[in-house]
């Protein structure tokens, strides 16, 4: 007999789903720009709408880990992943809070078509997020240390990118070369896109307490 | 192995390279490990591991059984307990211990309490050592009305908590407790321990349980003991208890505090 098959059970499928949360947030994040881009409203729209099933699976996901602790008295490796799910679950939803909140500042802008210049570094930002956060939740998967500790300081290439971002719009601002509330707009879409990245390294020191059992910062 | 604690405190006891055999067979093997005073260290691991009798050698309840012996050290104050000339009796007087099954005496709830001390030639007024320790047994409320009853009429919580006052009359140094709440229900276990928490601040308190998350609620310290492949107990790890239960080093341990033992 396995010892603890039922309760072996119920932590893969805790795992299973912050796959299922992290995919459709990383994917999320990528569409939201996309759609802001290409003035896609229907696709900024469904990206706003997917909130929902994300706030879902986070408080599920949470309910789901606390009846564990409750009739299960995890401990060590157990009560550690636990303790991961709970805290990843969490920064996935504001993770995508953020790809939400581009998907709403895309709504919001003007008509006219927005220079694309300010766009630019978006779409790589992104990208690199989504990368850290695939990565971050491969490293989830496979306990893997060395992965976990690496990702955090990828932060810095999402960092300058928003500077370049952010000088590029502060001299259209001056310049007058779009509408202040747009600029504002794509100010904070930037933000979004920083911190998102930010919070992928907060998942990496979760990772990374849930294998060694010592919480630490990574950046 | 870690088997010694960073502890701020004083060593109230400790064993060194004890072994302990009855007749051939060696039931513990090469235990060294110091419990720090005013802290409730724990000793668990699986039946037969031999957790209880580590407990029992600390103060000389071995000795009642014709087959046992001790070898290394039991340092208590600098000394060893298992010198030749030292007095099992005086041992046990300074080192008192609580059983699994509450055990009272068929005589009143009074004369339980007072009867380790009148052994002792106890000259002090009596009727304060009894409420005294009644109190700190928690006990005081519910039997200071009926102390003439007998120490039966109690409910087994009331019959543990009664052992406890018994045993702190005599005002030891360091509480043994073996498995003192496995006869007793929920609600009675959780007096118990907060009890523990209580009587932490006047003695030094090891229990064995085999109940880990008595281990994890109720102690500061544990030990882990396991048995090798000659069934001799030893000491697989020993940590505070909120590092044991969250971060174990080794991972035998690992595998019995999440279940997976075996």
């Amino acid at each position: 007999m396995i010892v603890r098959e039922h309760f072996d059970r119920d932590l893969r499928h805790l795992q299973d789903e912050i796959l299922r949360m992290g995919s459709e947030v990383e994917e999320n994040l990528v569409t939201a720009v996309d759609a802001l881009r290409a003035r896609d409203l229907k696709r900024s729209q469904r990206v706003i709408e997917a909130d929902h099933w994300i706030n879902q699976r986070q408080l599920t996901l949470n309910m789901e880990a606390l009846t564990l602790i409750a009739t299960q008295q995890p401990t060590a490796k157990d009560l550690r992943l636990i303790a991961a799910v709970m805290n990843i679950a969490n920064e996935l939803e504001r993770i995508h809070d953020y790809a939400k909140g581009i998907g709403r500042i895309s709504l919001m802008m003007n008509s006219d078509p927005i220079p694309a210049e300010l766009m630019a570094e978006f779409p790589e930002m992104a990208a690199k997020t989504g990368s850290m956060l695939h990565r971050a939740l491969d490293a989830f998967i496979n306990r893997d240390e060395a992965l976990v500790r690496a990702i955090p300081a990828e932060d810095d290439i999402v960092d300058e990118l928003f500077n370049k971002a952010l000088k590029k719009m502060t001299e259209a601002f001056m310049h007058n070369l779009t509408s202040y509330e747009d600029i504002n707009r794509l100010g904070w879409a930037n933000h979004n896109l920083e911190r998102s990245a930010d919070r992928v390294g907060n998942i990496c020191e979760w990772v990374g307490y849930m294998i060694t059992g010592k919480f630490e910062e990574y950046v | 192995m870690t088997n010694t604690v960073h502890s701020n405190g004083h060593i109230a006891i400790q064993a060194n390279n004890m072994h302990v055999y009855y007749g051939n067979f060696r039931a513990v093997k090469d235990i060294t490990l110091q419990f720090p005073s005013h802290q409730i260290s724990a000793l668990i691991g699986p039946s037969g591991c031999g957790k209880s009798t580590v407990l029992r050698s600390f103060n000389r309840m071995n000795d009642l059984v014709a087959t046992a012996r001790v070898e290394g050290e039991v340092l208590y104050h600098n000394h060893n307990i298992y010198d030749a000339g030292v007095d099992p009796v005086e041992v046990r007087r300074h080192i008192g211990m609580v059983f699994q099954k509450p055990n009272p005496f068929p005589k009143s709830i009074y004369e339980n309490v007072a009867w380790g001390a009148r052994v002792n030639g106890f000259k002090g007024n009596m009727d304060d050592l009894v409420e005294s320790a009644l109190r700190q047994a928690a006990l005081w409320d519910e039997v200071k009305d009926k102390l003439d009853q007998s120490g039966y009429s109690l409910s087994g919580g009331q019959q543990q908590r009664l052992c406890i006052a018994r045993t702190i009359a005599v005002k030891p140094e360091i509480i043994l407790m073996d498995e003192p709440t496995s006869a007793l229900d929920p609600v009675a276990t959780l007096k118990i321990e907060e009890l523990i928490q209580e009587l932490k601040k006047s003695y030094t308190i090891i229990i064995v349980t085999h109940n880990m998350q008595q281990a994890a609620r109720a102690s500061d310290y544990t030990a882990f003991f396991n048995m090798d492949e000659d069934r001799a107990g030893y000491l697989e790890e020993y940590n505070e208890t909120n590092e044991l239960f969250t971060n174990p080093k080794n991972e035998l341990t690992e595998q019995y505090i999440t279940g997976r033992f075996g």
